[in-house]
């Protein structure tokens, strides 16, 4: 029981912290909510006993990617944002609709269904590295190798982008 | 145009850098046995060399009189103008010569120049190697004849600070 | 979990929390004496014999010091930056296996916080987030010399944090395993069989990849004080700012932990059987481990007083076009080696 007060814990501050990134005027503190949301999310990574996983969502998405979003924001210098009132009212009324037929679909799921999820058949858990890494490099082999390929590509094109004369 | 001439083309041990990095480190670790230069002042103190410009003090012959004659060549020679004589007859020799009868030397105006003792015709004013003599007020930083004639007794024959090793230093 | 393994556990959390803060106080206190020896000097000699409790009278210190939140500021970001650097510093210790097992009241005891099956990247994980302690502190001051070394150091430990990770997979990729007990298992036995002969190349490296991931000299350019006053923590004052020291030390201390953990063998003492000594043996392997561990962080401090600063643009070059090909040509041998190895 306490575990999964743990997960709600997590849950919780995973949501808030997600709708506080949308909410917040200041561009850093969205940066700053966002890092907390990925710690909250590499907790229920931990209570699903993906040790790596949690790791690594710290390792590269916390502690990697962000730091260069909060590079850039803190450069560009934004400051507070102003509020549009009369702007992408379409937009707004679709984003409305699609968050209500999400809520509506989980709990569909939740009241209709069997009450219980599938269990997964692979534990990333005791052998997590192990198990990952034959998962890559066997099963999802191609996938992984166009991932590195579109990687690659971006590579080139950033120094495509950043560099005058070639 | 600055031209680069280079004096030697680095090998590729020297462009590897670490034999100068560890040659480096070892030269610090050298200093880190050698004897250390701290003086711990309070405890042990700076012995200044012969000829240092510290406090004042008025010499005196060995039978006791004071050498000035008050002439007022130093008070004259002074840049600061610190210096504050009253002449008068002295007490021995039935007052046939001139004796200072105030003395006064201000030392927060005093920049230890040294103008005093090089101007002096009987090198009656010398400066001594005390330089320790500081003080919470300003009053206590007027020294007068006799404070001068009590820092003579305290250099008179040996180095102030050495007052057990080094007792070469004679006055005249 | 039963009571007494609780207990355990809470005691050991306390111990390395405790020894940690002290070795801190004791960096402290050798920063200053070792640095004035080198330089011909005494150093603090006066709090205490032979000024050992001049880390004391320091906090006391910064603890009487006005608390200053400049006009400007950002002040929640401001306040909890130092924070946000010291936990992350003070947390990674728990991984890092300081002794053999010792068994105590009938049960083995492994002298580990928390034996986690990722540790190594549970260290790198945790050392890659006192990033936005520095950050944070440098944008929040809203001073520019703040915000240039908080950029700065950014920038210098993303690039140094892919040669460092590099270097570790090396060692990885040797033992096997993500978890730093069965590195240091690896590495037991003859001298000889240290990661540091193994892998001299992946370790130096690390050590030069640990120094800019610790902001110390020759890659201090966060707080280069001769063009940015004190970078990130220019703004700071009092207990703040003695935090960002605090970190700053427990990041060596940790960082020399790491080193001993992945080349020097851990607690191993050379030619030394320490499971089957008992007790003794757990004393010996301690021993050892804070005495390698004392050499590093002495280490830090004797490249500080020798090497100048690099330049920016040099720090850069180095980590980019010397440091990453040089991990990545040696994980590509060692992976090479491996795999003949296997084939034969």
């Amino acid at each position: 029981m306490p575990l999964s007060l743990l997960f709600y814990f997590a849950a919780l501050i995973a949501v808030g912290s997600a709708i506080l990134v949308v909410l917040n005027r200041n561009a850093v503190y969205s940066a700053i909510f966002l890092v907390l949301c990925f710690f909250s999310l590499a907790m229920i990574y931990l209570l699903l006993e993906a040790y790596f996983l949690a790791v690594l969502e710290i390792f590269i998405y916390a502690g990697a990617i962000m730091v260069l979003f909060l590079f850039v924001v803190m450069l560009l210098n934004l400051g507070r944002e102003k509020a549009l009132p009369h702007f992408m009212k379409f937009q707004r009324a679709l984003s409305l609709m699609l968050v209500i037929l999400f809520f509506f679909g989980v709990s569909l799921i939740m009241v209709v269904g069997s009450g219980e999820l599938h269990q997964p058949t692979i534990k990333f858990s005791s052998g997590s590295v192990y198990a990952l890494g034959e998962a890559l490099f066997t099963k999802f082999l191609l996938p992984f190798e166009v991932a590195s390929l579109l990687l690659l590509v971006a590579l080139i094109g950033t120094v495509y982008l950043a560099k005058r004369k070639i | 145009m600055a031209i680069i001439t280079k004096s030697y083309e680095p090998t590729f041990w020297d462009k590897l850098y670490f034999p100068a990095l560890f040659k480096g480190l070892m030269v610090t670790l050298r200093y880190f046995f050698k004897r250390k230069v701290t003086i711990q002042y309070p405890e042990e103190k700076y012995i200044p060399p012969d000829g240092y410009r510290g406090l004042h003090r008025l010499n005196k012959y060995s039978d006791g009189r004071i050498r000035c004659v008050a002439c007022e060549m130093c008070s004259a020679a002074c840049p600061v103008d610190c210096i504050h004589i009253i002449p008068g007859p002295s007490p021995w020799d039935e007052g046939k010569e001139r004796y200072p009868v105030r003395f006064d030397i201000d030392l927060l105006r005093c920049i230890f120049c040294g103008f005093c003792e090089m101007a002096c015709p009987e090198e009656a004013i010398e400066l001594t190697e005390i330089y320790d003599f500081s003080d919470l007020t300003r009053e206590n930083l007027l020294i007068d004849r006799d404070g001068l004639l009590e820092v003579y007794e305290l250099t008179k024959n040996k180095n102030y600070y050495s007052q057990t090793k080094k007792s070469e230093k004679s006055e005249t | 979990m039963d009571l007494l393994g609780f207990i355990i556990i809470l005691v050991k959390v306390l111990v390395v929390f405790a020894a940690t803060m002290l070795t801190v106080l004791v960096m402290i206190y050798l920063e200053r004496r070792v640095s004035a020896f080198m330089q011909g000097r005494l150093g603090p000699n006066r709090v205490g014999p032979q000024g050992l409790l001049q880390p004391i009278a320091d906090g006391i210190k910064f603890m009487m010091k006005e608390d200053i939140v400049p006009a400007g500021a950002d002040k929640p970001i401001f306040i909890l930056a130092p924070a946000i650097l010291l936990i992350p510093a003070l947390m990674t210790f728990a991984v890092i296996p300081f002794g053999s097992d010792i068994t105590l009241f009938g049960r083995q005891i492994p002298l580990q916080v928390a034996d986690v099956n990722v540790g190594i990247l549970y260290v790198l994980a945790l050392t890659s987030i006192g990033v936005y302690g520095i950050v944070l502190a440098g944008w929040s001051s809203n001073s520019k010399y703040s915000l240039l070394g908080g950029l700065r150091s950014s920038a210098q430990l993303i690039s140094y944090e892919l040669a460092m990770g590099l270097a570790v997979v090396s060692i990885i990729l040797l033992s096997g395993s993500l978890k730093l007990n069965d590195i240091v298992a690896d590495q037991q036995g003859y001298l000889f069989s240290w990661n540091v002969f193994k892998q001299p190349l992946a370790f130096i490296i690390f050590l030069v990849a640990v120094y800019a991931e610790t902001n110390r000299l020759p890659f201090d350019l966060s707080e280069a004080e001769q063009e940015l006053v004190g970078g990130y923590h220019t703004e700071y004052s009092s207990i703040k700012f003695a935090m960002f020291f605090m970190a700053e030390y427990a990041n060596m201390i940790t960082a020399a932990a790491l080193t001993v953990t992945l080349f020097f063998g851990g607690w191993d003492f050379p030619l030394v059987d320490e499971s089957s000594l008992g007790i003794l043996g757990t004393v010996l392997s301690v021993c050892s481990f804070i005495l390698k561990m004392g050499f590093f962080l002495f280490l830090f401090i004797w490249v500080r007083w020798t090497f100048p600063r690099f330049r920016y643009d040099q720090l850069m070059k180095l980590g980019w076009k010397v440091m990453l090909p040089l991990a990545l040509f040696n994980i590509f041998i060692t992976a090479g080696y491996l795999t003949v190895r296997a084939l034969v």
